[in-house]
């Protein structure tokens, strides 16, 4: 019974070919900012985005993201055609907006929807940095709130990417106001005992890591990742001294104890499936790992 | 005393002189210049009417940072009774840029915390500037949890740059300090009010945010960024923060019109610093009301409305509306 559910849902999965269209032409070949490698594109996607030299984790796509993550085929998004309103009347807010939505093939900031992992359903949203900085604006905040409802009633953990600048600019007060109304939701999540794992993935800070980032149960992040509240330079200018090279990054907060875990993107899947099994014992259907 | 002037308030303080000289003029020569005296104070007065009446964004941005702006604590003096003040989060330490404690407002046991801000520059030093540590954020979460056991209403006073920004600030978890009390704050059982009463700066103020009610006296702000912050990455130039603070809608008139705060309390003329008595009694009223209303709603109702005022915070397009608006 729960098979059909999940077989009838593969007509929606454009996940590769979509990507495949956008991704190409943009570069044959990517050079590693970290280790200065040149591989082929192509190549670097087969091992995830993440150079074979450094370990350094390639910024990806929401919908290469939802492919490393999800079964396949299981991918249902909800919410596809919010996009930004001007509620300031903001000055070429709503040009910027639509260039990025040219230039990604988004919609907003971030995807939601369901799916399985090891076919244990979830409720999942991941950011997307290539959209306004992945900064948080009413749509962000409401794809979110929604997508985290969709858990409370579906009975499903939500599991959450983020990738993101912070709070966006452009809608002032509004977006603001979606830390708390994300933070809201989480709260009624807790509440309705479901999980909610929070992934922090480069970069995450300002209002999205000062909410919902991070209030996972469980807290991880991926290698490198920067992760925290202030700019670097605001902090340099005010304390003015130089930071070490290591400030902010998810290495640095495990350090401080900030973060349960980093996960490589390799492991990712394995890791989440893990704790996803954990806590729903009665989804398990997978075959041992 | 020097009073800190602000730019647009310069033809007031030529007039108030002038009407001083010719005072002094009269009771130096004994020539009667009473009718001339009185002829200006009606001029002042007009003056001072059409220029508080008509304050612009950044003319507001300048009151709110005023130095002599009445603090948390003024306020707590004049409105409550009883007022013990707590310190520290039982994790790290004591963050003197929020104070909270518990106190009586109309007889009521209640709970107050509020950013706290110096007036001047030892005391700003003290107070790190009103900005917070992550333990300022947990030590007023200790106050808000211990509220809600004791079925105390909250109230929090805002008034913050931002939350403090710096290493140590990251280390011990800045983030997780305020998105936890964002968390927390919308499930509290007990009513919540939060006023802003001068800066009110991003994520750091929106930590003591989140509530049933939000109040902002006329000249304070909120927003996501500092209108010198906006400037700089907008137009890549701080000076032309005059022209954020406009176009960020960042005053209480503007906020109040967009429907993000429920009330604007009317400010004494000229800033809440000309006649801090008189903008309590108006804070007063406004906490009176409130209380009223929301004692009468169940608590569990109370959670559920919260939630419901902030879910419905947003502004949306779709994607069939655009083709339709073009």
């Amino acid at each position: 019974m729960i098979r059909d559910i999940f077989s009838k849902k593969k007509k929606y999965a454009t996940i590769p070919s979509e990507q495949a269209k956008q991704e190409v032409p943009e570069g044959l070949m990517t050079k590693c900012p970290k280790c200065k490698t040149i591989l082929y594109t192509k190549e670097l996607k087969k091992i995830n985005m993440v150079c074979e030299g450094c370990s350094h984790h390639h910024s990806i796509t929401a919908y290469e993201r939802i492919g490393l993550t999800l079964d396949e085929g299981s991918f249902v998004e909800f919410d596809q055609d919010m996009i930004a309103k001007d509620p300031l009347n903001f000055p070429s807010y709503l040009e910027k907006s639509k260039l990025d939505r040219e230039k990604t093939n988004l919609n907003e900031a971030v995807v939601t929807g369901e799916g399985t992992i090891y076919s244990i359903p979830t409720v999942i949203g991941v950011m997307d940095s290539r959209f306004r900085m992945g900064s948080m604006g009413s749509v962000v905040g409401e794809k979110i709130a929604r997508a985290i409802e969709r858990a409370i009633e579906g009975e499903k953990p939500f599991i959450l990417f983020s990738a993101s600048g912070g709070a966006r600019m452009q809608e002032g007060v509004f977006s603001l106001m979606q830390m708390a109304k994300t933070s809201a939701a989480l709260n009624q999540l807790h509440e309705n005992g479901q999980l909610f794992i929070s992934i922090m993935t480069h970069p995450t800070t300002g209002g999205v890591s000062a909410s919902f980032a991070s209030l996972g149960d469980i807290n991880l992040a991926e290698p490198g990742a920067l992760i925290g509240f202030a700019g670097r330079r605001i902090i340099e200018q005010t304390i003015r001294q130089k930071l070490p090279d290591d400030f902010q990054t998810a290495e640095f907060l495990l350090e401080h104890g900030q973060l349960d875990k980093v996960v490589s993107r390799h492991e990712m899947k394995e890791t989440l499936g893990n704790i996803l099994e954990i806590h729903y014992p009665h989804f398990q259907t997978r075959e041992g790992i | 005393m020097a009073e800190q002037q602000l730019s647009f308030e310069k033809p007031i303080t030529e007039l108030k002189n002038k009407i001083n000289e010719l005072k002094a003029f009269t009771e130096e020569k004994g020539i009667d210049l009473s009718g001339e005296i009185e002829k200006l104070e009606g001029r002042l007065e007009q003056l001072e009417k059409d220029i508080y009446g008509n304050l612009n964004p950044w003319e507001r941005v300048q009151i709110a940072r005023h130095s002599k702006r009445p603090t948390t604590l003024d306020y707590i003096d004049r409105i409550f009774t009883n007022f013990i003040e707590f310190h520290g989060d039982r994790l790290y330490g004591e963050d003197k840029a929020i104070v909270g404690g518990i106190g009586k407002f109309e007889g009521k046991p209640v709970t107050v915390i509020g950013h706290q801000r110096g007036k001047d520059t030892k005391e700003n030093i003290k107070r790190n500037f009103g900005m917070p540590h992550p333990e300022g954020y947990r030590k007023a979460l200790r106050l808000m949890k211990q509220a809600d056991k004791f079925n105390r209403p909250i109230i929090c006073f805002i008034d913050t740059k931002g939350a403090d920004p710096g290493i140590e600030s990251e280390e011990r978890g800045q983030s997780e300090a305020i998105a936890r009390n964002l968390l927390e704050m919308s499930g509290l059982r007990v009513p919540i009010l939060c006023i802003v009463i001068g800066e009110g700066g991003s994520g750091g103020a929106l930590a003591l945010g989140v509530g049933d009610k939000i109040f902002m006296l006329e000249n304070s702000t909120y927003s996501v960024i500092s209108p010198e912050g906006a400037a700089a990455l907008l137009w890549k130039d701080s000076s032309l923060a005059k022209r954020a603070a406009e176009t960020m809608k960042i005053t209480a008139p503007d906020l109040l019109e967009l429907g993000l705060i429920d009330e604007m309390i009317p400010e004494v003329r000229g800033g809440a610093h000309r006649n801090v008595d008189k903008q309590a009694t108006e804070i007063k009223k406004m906490i009176g009301i409130s209380l009223d209303e929301l004692g009468k709603i169940p608590n569990e109702t109370l959670v559920l409305k919260r939630y419901e005022k902030f879910k419905k915070i947003g502004e949306i397009n779709h994607v069939n509306d655009a083709i339709v608006m073009k």
